[in-house]
């Protein structure tokens, strides 16, 4: 089971949150502080396995983070998941939000929110990995977008308006390194 | 109207969207609370508006500030608005909010119940998909319960996308509400074959999750889930259900041979990492389940280990963490596979990521032996020097005093290496652990007591040179050895070579700068030390370093006496007087070393950390009393001094004062008097007592553990004189990063001499044998405590050794209890009424399976408590009413029936799914319908409690089974379909039986005695079929005797099985694991093992065993001749587990087979009967019973349950009994009674067997 998903920037700023198990607001927000600090102060060349994040879970619990230019992306999961298939996971989506946004920028999380959750919504489900499959995933995503599209005048989605200040260095991730998704 | 919208959409085009809140926010990071609060109050406007559009917006922005931290449940009931808007778009908007803020104590959810269920039934799937995502995240038990069939209908769905939501959601139903699980299990189970790899994932997905948290309860699917393996090609569905296995092993071994194959093939084919690496944490999973004693699965620990240090060596330090982690499971049960890679391990100290390095340290602490110790720990401390940053080298400090501390001081060869390594540790500035390094100081100068003069030498040291510890005393953790130090030259002092120079330095004037508790302990040991001074000077004619010695004292103390620390103080004046008073006496020249060390005489001892817990309560002493009145709130003056006392007190294992006050402390004394008497341990204040203690001679009753330690100055042989080398390097290190060591360094040097002295000893490395004495005194029991009373506390908190077992967190089993899977009010419960037509070809499978339940446990009971007749009947009802239903069942196609069977079997009562599980594990060429026959017996135990019933199929002629799977599956159905028929018909024949002997039955038998009460209807007494086997204070082991039995076709010869059910029951606190049970065959009778076992191998068990739990297991028996009684003899062993320690134990056994046990009830008509008689064919017996006291039926029912007949007949007091044995002799009854006396008339085919039959028929007679 995955029991939090949390993407935030270099400072430790939020950009999505995801708990699969309820907790209060501020709650959340301390979690969102201890994982920061816990996985702010490793090198980018350490592994991205982490224990002893201990508001969250316990001794069953893992953070398995990766770090892609400005955001952090950690899942916490428990011992039922793979921690190498986790990392595959994160990659998916990344990969993902990257096909979708065109480019995905740290920006585009700002300001689409709601949007990023759509697609994590097609990728893990309560808590459960739910598809894995990257096309699939994309191809869900666009249906509901041209749903969406149809159902709203065009003018409230508003396009891209803002420059694309940091890419994301995908040059440097190489694919999906533990081959997981084979479909 | 149209004027409304366009009004609306011009209100929207002012309002704020997300990215207008989001880009607000950005340009106000001043003042970023004051513009939040402001947006809020703009959304509170816009959700007052109709327009569904605004508000879907205003919970839009509702939802980011809710990652920012801010509560928006105050809008609860807006999102819920927005949730059921038509358009999928603000659907999806409000379904988000709900998932990110609704929790169970959200009151709006169940306002949601309708929107939701309308939405799951949507035509269009993405609705339904938003509201299973949506649901997945704030699903209560109240939803579940009322939406689990719609969730269920959806698992059918047409859309794959929906299908595989609905499959993933019903896990977080299940958690909900758990009646929901055995309705919906059969239809999950489907899923794992769905055409859709999606679908099937999520399936596998959520049983592997349920599976788990109960892992026995999904045993039964294993030989699925093992195709699933073979076939899938889909990784995360292998990872999946490889790690799945992983938990199923531990509780069949069986399992775990058979994954062994498939396993390593994967692991050589696959190149995907994360499969490769789960698979050999299965295999490792495996071998650990496996007794260790299997010398051919030495290559697969090879493959594991050689692969995993493929991992380790990668430069992902992904892999290379896991590749540790995995290594540390192996490391347990297979060490020496592990420690060929020491040189990999010790090159991952040196790792750049501090999470490699600690999982390195771990494997170390695993690795250590007596020979590599000392090499191990000079590596470390060489890392200590290196480390940056003050955890890792705290880590180090703790991973070293762990290694070298860990099972009693297993590998320490040499304590004094041992010592200078604490003192080594002692130069680590900022530190946390100075109290860890000082009270392993302590531990050891206590305990070992060959160590105590090196011991004090450098404690003196270190007292000497304490100005190098207390750099910066307050922060400086370090100091706390200081402690130790100061305790261990006072302790020990009459090993000091010079006391007065250490006496000096523990009164030196900066000494008042460390903290209070260890002043304390200085003054303390000052006077120790005085005393021992005063004794060294007795009989000294000149007296002037005694005098010395108390003018050091009255000049130094006063400091002390200032102290603004009152333990400290206290201390301090008590002593000054009592110096002073000496001084004077010194001066009128009086003797008075003597008095002055009595103050201090006597041992000290460690005690065992429960020691205290294991003083019996005396009789009398009511401890939750109170002695005085719980005083009034006059109390604060008294708790401040308290405070700060606990505070101080450090943590050591010395004794520690207890605060008590005096009226309390008065009374505790009074009634531990008696002990305290005893107890030559206990230290007292009067001086008499003292006295006496010093004249005891020796220690003799302190219990005293002799290790095989050595300590290599004496022992010779060049390996250890090469350990000694190594310590030498690692002692002159130590100098020259301190210079002023300089006595030390006279010690070694005439240590080095002595040990080249022995070098040509003819020792061998192998024997180390202790070269001088070294005692490990134990830690110190009150002399009444209770043996048994190990784990007092355990009973309390049962879940605890449950957790160690399965591996699984307590709170998890809670969410999902195993009993709930199946409880008994499934049909009560309010979401079956809706079920409808779903559910009603489940209705019957579940009806059967809860009446079994019911009627194993009513089984259970009954055999020990009589049973009203009365629901004896309404018993009988229901079972035939299962019978009926096993009836319908069987009219099903084949595929399904064996699903249904698979569902029907209760999950705990491990015997029958087992058995299905054995067909698939046993790798003996066991004719199939033999397993067959198991399932179908353990089936069958459990409606009938009186004569358990197998019926053979002695008509229809069945072919021979082959033992390849695939084949025998449908004819095995078939063939259970039959069976069941057959046994149907049986049951309701025997129920007749029943009737009959009640309704005739006379009144006065044996009333039952356990209920205490006359029952109305004359009850039947107790029976039951199991028989202590053997017992002792930890075990009970229980024999059904061997009732089972059954033949494979029929009639024939060869063959012939019996089954044993033995059930296994924990009477002590620990925890029994590892049991093997082993019987010595004989010609006769053979126990059947898994192929490739010896004939003198043990069974594991497959299960174990938590405090006060029992189990059964069975045991299949291979006969040749049954016409003789037999006896095998028998052994388990077992490891019993508690906190401390584990032990082997063994129990022995003899497993009698009776005669009886080789029969089993056959119903037979009373024609057929009669010509059975006629035939001539039998030999004729008959044996007299006499002073039977009972009625007639309760005899003819112990007949029948004990032996294993059925009536045939039977009128007045006469009837006629029928048997038949596993291998087809008749054996046929005339009971008779009159007056008393009971005649038996047999006749049987086989003389010799009627001849036993008849004999322990009497046996049993004779009994009552």
């Amino acid at each position: 089971m995955i029991k939090a998903i949390l993407i935030f920037n270099n400072h430790g700023k939020p950009r999505l949150i995801r708990f699969y198990q309820y907790f209060a607001e501020d709650m959340q927000q301390q979690i969102i502080r201890e994982t920061f600090h816990l996985v702010s102060k490793r090198d980018d060349n350490v592994c991205n396995f982490l224990e002893g994040g201990s508001l969250i879970g316990g001794s069953d619990y893992k953070l398995i983070y990766r770090h892609y230019a400005t955001l952090y992306f950690v899942f916490c999961v428990d011992s039922s998941e793979s921690e190498l298939g986790i990392l595959d996971l994160i990659q998916v989506f990344v990969e993902t939000l990257d096909k979708c946004f065109e480019n995905v920028c740290e920006l585009d999380l700002i300001f689409h929110m709601d949007k990023v959750h759509y697609i994590l919504q097609e990728v893990v489900m309560g808590g459960m990995v739910l598809e894995t499959n990257m096309n699939e995933i994309i191809a869900q995503v666009e249906v509901q977008n041209r749903l969406e599209k149809s159902e709203v005048r065009p003018f409230l989605s508003s396009s891209k308006s803002f420059p694309l200040i940091y890419v994301f260095g995908f040059s440097q991730v190489s694919a999906i390194k533990y081959s997981l998704s084979v479909l | 109207m149209a004027l409304k919208i366009v009004k609306g959409s011009i209100d929207r085009m002012f309002d704020k969207n997300l990215q207008d809140l989001v880009r607000g926010i950005r340009n106000h990071k001043e003042d970023e609370a004051k513009y939040i609060s402001t947006c809020i109050d703009e959304i509170k406007q816009e959700l007052k508006q109709d327009n569904i559009a605004v508000k879907a917006n205003a919970v839009c922005k509702l939802t980011y500030l809710q990652m920012l931290g801010y509560d928006v449940s105050w809008a609860a009931f807006n999102i819920v608005e927005v949730m059921s808007s038509s358009k999928f778009t603000y659907k999806r908007i409000g379904y988000l909010a709900a998932s990110q803020c609704f929790h169970e104590s959200t009151d709006v959810i169940m306002l949601t119940t309708n929107q939701i269920r309308k939405d799951l039934s949507s035509p269009n799937q993405y609705d339904t998909g938003v509201a299973l995502t949506g649901l997945s995240c704030f699903v209560t038990p109240d939803l579940a319960r009322d939406l689990a069939n719609d969730i269920m209908t959806l698992m059918s769905h047409t859309k794959p996308y929906i299908r595989k939501k609905a499959v993933l959601i019903m896990y977080k139903v299940f958690l909900k509400y758990p009646e929901s699980l055995r309705p919906a299990f059969p239809r999950l189970k489907e899923k794992l074959e769905d055409p859709d790899p999606g679908v099937q994932s999520a399936a596998v997905n959520v049983i592997c999750e349920l599976a788990r948290r109960n892992p026995k309860n999904y045993l039964s699917l294993a030989p699925l889930f093992f195709k699933l393996m073979t076939s899938s090609t889909n990784n995360w569905v292998l990872i999946k259900i490889i790690k799945l296995f992983g938990a199923l092993t531990p509780l069949e071994p069986r399992l775990g041979k058979k994954l062994i194959e498939p396993l390593t093939n994967l692991i050589h084919s696959t190149s995907a990492m994360s499969l490769l690496y789960e698979c050999v944490n299965t295999v490792i999973a495996v071998l650990i389940s496996l007794s260790s004693g299997m010398p051919n699965h030495s290559a697969s620990i090879q493959l594991c280990v050689q692969k995993l240090r493929i991992l380790i060596e990668d430069s992902d330090q992904n892999l290379k963490y896991l590749g540790l982690l995995a290594m540390s499971k192996i490391l347990k049960t297979h060490p020496k596979s592990v420690q060929s890679h020491k040189d990999l391990i010790l090159q991952c100290l040196d790792d750049k990521d501090e999470s490699i390095r600690l999982r390195a340290l771990d494997l170390l602490y695993g690795m250590v032996s007596k020979k590599n110790l000392m090499e191990i720990v000079k590596k470390l401390m060489l890392h200590v020097d290196k480390a940056e940053g003050t955890t890792y080298r705290d880590e180090l400090l703790t991973k070293i005093i762990d290694i070298c501390s860990q099972s009693n001081y297993q590998y320490i060869t040499n304590f004094e290496w041992y010592i200078s390594i604490l003192v080594e540790l002692t130069r680590l500035e900022g530190t946390r652990h100075g109290h860890l390094i000082a009270s392993q100081m302590l531990d050891v100068a206590i305990r070992v007591k060959a160590i105590r003069v090196f011991a004090v030498a450098q404690m003196a040291t270190l007292l000497d040179n304490a100005h190098m510890l207390t750099g910066n005393t307050q922060r400086n953790g370090i100091c706390e050895v200081l402690y130790a130090a100061a305790w261990i030259c006072g302790e020990f002092s009459e090993h000091l070579e010079n006391p007065m120079e250490t006496l000096e330095a523990m009164l030196r004037p900066k000494v008042a700068t460390l903290p209070g508790h260890i002043q304390a302990v200085y003054v303390q040991n000052a006077a120790k030390l005085f005393a021992t001074v005063l004794k060294s000077q007795e009989g000294n004619t000149d007296s002037t370093t005694a005098q010395e010695a108390s003018q050091l004292m009255i000049d130094r103390l006063p400091l002390f006496v200032q102290s603004a620390n009152l333990e400290v103080q206290e201390r301090a004046s008590c002593i000054l007087q009592l110096v002073k008073y000496i001084q004077k006496l010194q001066q009128k020249d009086v003797e008075v070393s003597e008095e002055v060390c009595a103050l201090f005489a006597g041992e000290l001892n460690p005690v065992a950390p429960k020691a205290q817990k294991k003083v019996p309560i005396p009789d009398g002493l009511d401890l939750d009393a109170w002695i005085n009145e719980p005083p009034s709130e006059s109390e604060s003056e008294d708790e401040q001094p308290k405070a700060i006392f606990s505070k101080e007190e450090p943590k050591h294992s010395r004794p520690r004062h207890t605060e008590v006050d005096e009226k309390e402390l008065a009374r505790r004394r009074e009634a531990r008097k008696q002990e305290q008497a005893n107890n030559p341990f206990y230290i007292k204040a009067s001086p008499s007592s003292q006295k006496v203690y010093q004249e005891t001679p020796g220690v003799e009753h302190i219990p005293v553990v002799q290790i095989d330690l050595s300590v290599p100055l004496k022992v010779p042989g060049l390996p250890m004189s090469d350990q000694y080398v190594k310590l030498e390097e690692e002692r002159r290190q130590k100098e020259r990063a301190e210079k002023k060591k300089k006595d030390k360094k006279k010690r070694k040097e005439k240590r080095s001499g002595r040990g080249k002295k022995h070098d040509s000893g003819p020792e061998s490395e192998e024997d180390i044998t202790p070269a001088h004495m070294v005692d490990i005194v134990t830690e110190e029991m009150p002399e009444n405590a209770l043996p048994s009373d190990d784990d007092e506390r355990d009973p309390a908190d049962p879940h605890k050794a449950l957790d160690i077992d399965l591996d699984k967190p307590l709170a998890d089993s809670e969410k999902l209890p195993v009993r709930s899977h199946r409880a008994a009010e499934v049909l009560k419960s309010p979401a079956e009424d809706e079920e409808g037509e779903n559910v009603s070809s489940l209705e019957p499978k579940k009806k059967s399976s809860k009446e079994k339940r019911e009627k194993k446990k009513d089984k259970d009971k009954d055999r020990k408590k009589s049973k009203e007749e009365k629901k004896k009947k309404k018993h009988k009802h229901e079972e035939k009413e299962e019978a009926d239903l096993l009836c319908g069942q069987a009219d099903e196609p084949a595929f399904q029936s064996e699903e249904t069977n698979e569902v029907v079997t209760p999950p705990t009562s491990t015997s029958a799914d087992v058995s299905d599980l054995d067909f698939w594990l046993s790798n003996a060429p066991v004719p199939s319908n033999t397993q067959e026959a198991a399932t179908v017996a353990a089936a069958e135990a459990a409606p009938a409690p009186g004569a358990i019933s197998v019926t053979t199929p002695d008509s229809e002629p069945e072919e021979p089974k082959d033992t390849e799977m695939e084949e025998t599956k449908s004819s095995k159905h078939k063939k259970k379909k039959q069976k069941r028929e057959k046994e149907d018909k049986e049951k309701k024949k025997k129920k007749k039986h029943h009737h009959h002997h009640h309704h005739h039955g006379d009144k006065g038998g044996e009333e039952s005695v356990q209920n205490g009460t006359v029952e109305e209807e004359e009850p039947l007494p107790p029976m039951s079929n199991y028989c202590l086997l053997a017992e002792n204070s930890y075990i009970k082991v229980m024999m059904e005797d061997a009732d089972e039995a059954y033949d494979i076709q029929g009639n024939l010869q060869d063959g012939s099985q019996v089954v044993v059910s033995v059930i296994f029951e924990n009477k002590c606190d620990s925890f029994l694991k590892s049991m093997e049970f082993n019987v010595l065959d004989s010609l006769n009778s053979k126990l059947q093992r898994p192929e490739g076992s010896g004939p003198h191998d043990s069974l594991t068990i497959p299960f174990q065993l938590p405090p006060g739990v029992s189990n059964e297991a069975r045991f299949v028996f291979t006969v040749q001749s049954i016409i003789m009684p037999q006896k095998l003899k028998g052994t388990l062993t077992f490891i019993v587990k508690n906190e401390e320690s584990s032990t082997h134990e063994k129990l022995d056994f003899k497993l009698h087979f009776t005669c009886t046990s080789y029969l089993i009830t056959t119903p037979c008509y009373s024609d057929a009967f009669a010509k059975l008689l006629e035939s001539g064919d039998l030999k004729s017996s008959s044996i007299r019973l006499e002073g039977v006291n009972m009625p007639f039926h309760h005899l003819l029912a112990r007949i029948c349950f004990h032996h294993h007949f059925s009536v045939v007949e039977r009128i007045d007091s006469c009837a006629s009994m029928y048997s038949r044995s596993i291998q087809g002799h008749h054996v046929c009854l005339l009971v008779k009674i009159s007056s008393q006396t009971v005649s038996v008339d047999a006749k049987c085919d086989e003389p010799t067997l009627l001849g036993n039959v008849l004999d322990e028929i009497k046996q049993t007679f004779s009994q009552c």
